[in-house]
């Protein structure tokens, strides 16, 4: 962005305003005078979010006839945990594994894969790399959805389906054009320089990947796992239509077969929901700096 | 501002031949991921296209079926249909998530202690996955159970209103942490020339907060529009396409034309034409933002 848009002050009015003002007034312009329209704008926010999370929570410890036309704004009179009961015994810590596996792989694949690949895409100047940067630059916008029934096609003739194999592959190759771009960005802040030392050292590519890109771009790396690690976590339509028994059941396809199995049993629905939150909660308690730095480099920060 | 690598650098070196590969890995080590992405991302595409021509019920193998599906396609009177639902709903979650995610991220860019606890409350909706969020809607939005004792859900205007809030709900956070990021990158000196000249907090805003994020609201909105066509899952968990076929967004079309009817080159048909669709919307992306070029952290200043 251009520094044209800077309007700058003409020394004589600067010295003039700056004087009654004050220096430290106008160091920090967010740390002025309490602004109330954002006040305001916050507190309806925090409505917004917290309302449903406290009426979820709220409905899942009322037992299911007395959640039935209660008002649910109003805080349980008298708590239970069977609804929670209900859910651990459906099978709830086997989706929960299922998906840290699911995760695992997938970042595991999106890193080896990708890595390489963007290192590639930066440091080569030939026709093959330029292109191989492109291919990824275009799948952004490939839907999942669009390829979901060749995929099926050729994940029956693989014999793969109703595996976590088959959720692991595709999952992994949609989370890979955001990821290269994520790693592209963070690579090109390398300077040529660091690089030059390094020839000069007479590194070879390979060593200049684990000595110098690597450790440069941590990052982008950082951002890249809690990326794909979270597509692995939000993915649906790929376990819905490629595993179909227990065994390979993810997390989401647990929740989503809650429905037809606790019927109107909602109170034991909004538990499972609860309880699908708590581990990324606790990890977001644990790891929150981490978390949210990480994500913010999606936005290309 | 930027230093950025670009090819003739190399040259600078005293020796050219070494300046120039230093560092300066392969092509073949983005072949790999390249063929990895090409067998799950690629090969699907071109296979739905190949589907499209051919009469296939998901058993046995697929028989040739000339125009048969594409005449259907055309035909269709849900196509245009859910080809309004579709662009409707991604322009208006756009328009939605965007003013208020902007709002957000600004404000949160204060560094008042106040604002970073209610960030840190703001988040927590994205911890969860859509399918749980999707859930945690549909069971609130019960009539017997949830805060609106109404059918919410069975008015057309109601359901896309849901489905828009739904999205809102799950990924404002994220946006409102890209602008975060983005807001504070803003040079503060900025914002002192403009108190100098007497700019008020909403002057401030309108003629430096907003076009110095203008690079921000590119990458927020183009993984906005991507992302868009991914609530699959809130539809099918929401509202089934209902009332009537009124929400039946592209991808549930073909989910429900593959994996309802089993009428597997009809829904390939339609996953070419979202194929089609995406790219060219994708293709426009970038030509229009740069999107690909401008991702390093010392670009976009």
């Amino acid at each position: 962005m251009s520094h044209g848009t800077l309007h700058r002050p003409r020394p004589v009015r600067a010295a003039e305003r700056r004087t009654p003002a004050g220096p430290s007034r106008v160091r920090r312009h967010w740390t002025r005078r309490p602004n109330p329209l954002a006040g305001i704008g916050s507190a309806v926010w925090l409505a917004v979010v917290i309302v449903p999370i406290y009426t979820m929570i709220s409905i899942s410890l009322t037992s299911q006839d007395k959640a039935l036309g209660n008002n649910a704004l109003k805080p349980p009179t008298d708590p239970t945990l069977d609804n929670y009961n209900t859910v651990l015994h459906n099978g709830f810590p086997h989706f929960l594994l299922n998906t840290v596996i699911v995760a695992a792989a997938v970042v595991a694949i999106v890193l080896v894969l990708c890595l390489p690949l963007s290192y590639v895409a930066v440091r080569s100047r030939t026709f093959w790399s330029g292109s191989a940067f492109r291919l990824f630059l275009l799948g952004v916008a490939i839907p999942a959805q669009a390829v979901v029934v060749p995929l099926y096609l050729m994940i029956a003739k693989l014999n793969l389906y109703d595996s976590l194999v088959a959720v692991i592959l595709p999952t992994a190759a949609f989370a890979m054009p955001v990821s290269v771009l994520i790693l592209t960005g963070t690579l090109r802040d390398i300077s040529e320089e660091m690089y030059e030392a390094m020839a000069l050292d007479g590194a070879s590519s390979t060593r200049m990947l684990f000595q110098l890109v690597i450790p440069m771009t941590k990052g982008g790396i950082s951002t890249v796992v809690i990326y794909s690690a979270l597509q692995a976590w939000n993915n649906f339509l790929f376990p819905l239509i490629f595993t179909q028994s227990d065994g390979p059941r993810v997390l989401t396809l647990g929740l989503f077969n809650y429905v037809s199995q606790f019927g109107v049993n909602i109170p034991a629905l909004l538990a499972s929901v609860v309880l699908s939150g708590i581990p990324i909660f606790a990890v977001y308690l644990v790891a929150r700096r981490a978390l949210v730095g990480g994500l913010m480099g999606v936005g290309g920060k | 501002m930027s230093t950025a690598v670009t090819p003739g650098n190399g040259r600078r070196a005293g020796r050219p031949g070494k300046g120039v590969r230093a560092g300066r890995p392969h092509a073949s080590w983005a072949l790999p991921a390249v063929l990895f992405f090409t067998f799950f991302a690629v090969v699907p595409m071109a296979l739905a296209f190949y589907l499209s021509f051919t009469k296939w019920n998901g058993l046995g193998d697929p028989q040739p079926a000339g125009l048969a599906n594409w005449k259907k396609l055309l035909d269709d009177d849900r196509l245009t249909q859910s080809l309004t639902v579709t662009v409707l709903l991604t322009v208006v979650s756009w328009a939605f998530q965007t003013v208020v995610s902007l709002l957000l991220g600004v404000w949160a860019a204060g560094r008042q202690r106040n604002r970073a606890v209610l960030s840190a409350v703001f988040f927590v909706p994205f911890l969860l996955s859509s399918t749980a969020i999707s859930l945690l809607f549909y069971a609130l939005l019960d009539p017997n159970f949830g805060i609106i004792h109404r059918d919410t859900l069975g008015s057309t205007s109601g359901a896309f209103l849901a489905i828009v809030f739904v999205g809102g709900w799950q990924f404002i956070p994220f946006h409102t942490l890209i602008y975060q990021g983005g807001a504070r990158q803003i040079p503060e000196v900025l914002y002192q020339a403009a108190a100098i000249d007497g700019a008020g907090r909403y002057r401030q805003f309108f003629s430096i907060t907003l076009p110095q994020l203008r690079n921000t609201a590119t990458t927020s909105g183009v993984l906005m529009i991507v992302g868009s066509l991914t609530y699959f899952e809130t539809v099918l968990i929401l509202t089934q396409g209902g009332p009537g076929t009124d929400t039946a967004i592209l991808p549930y079309l073909m989910y429900e034309a593959g994996f309802k009817s089993y009428d597997f080159g009809y829904a390939s048909a339609i996953a070419s034409f979202l194929v089609v669709a995406a790219t060219a919307l994708s293709l426009l992306l970038v030509r229009l933002t740069g999107f690909g070029a401008m991702r390093s952290t010392r670009e976009g200043m």
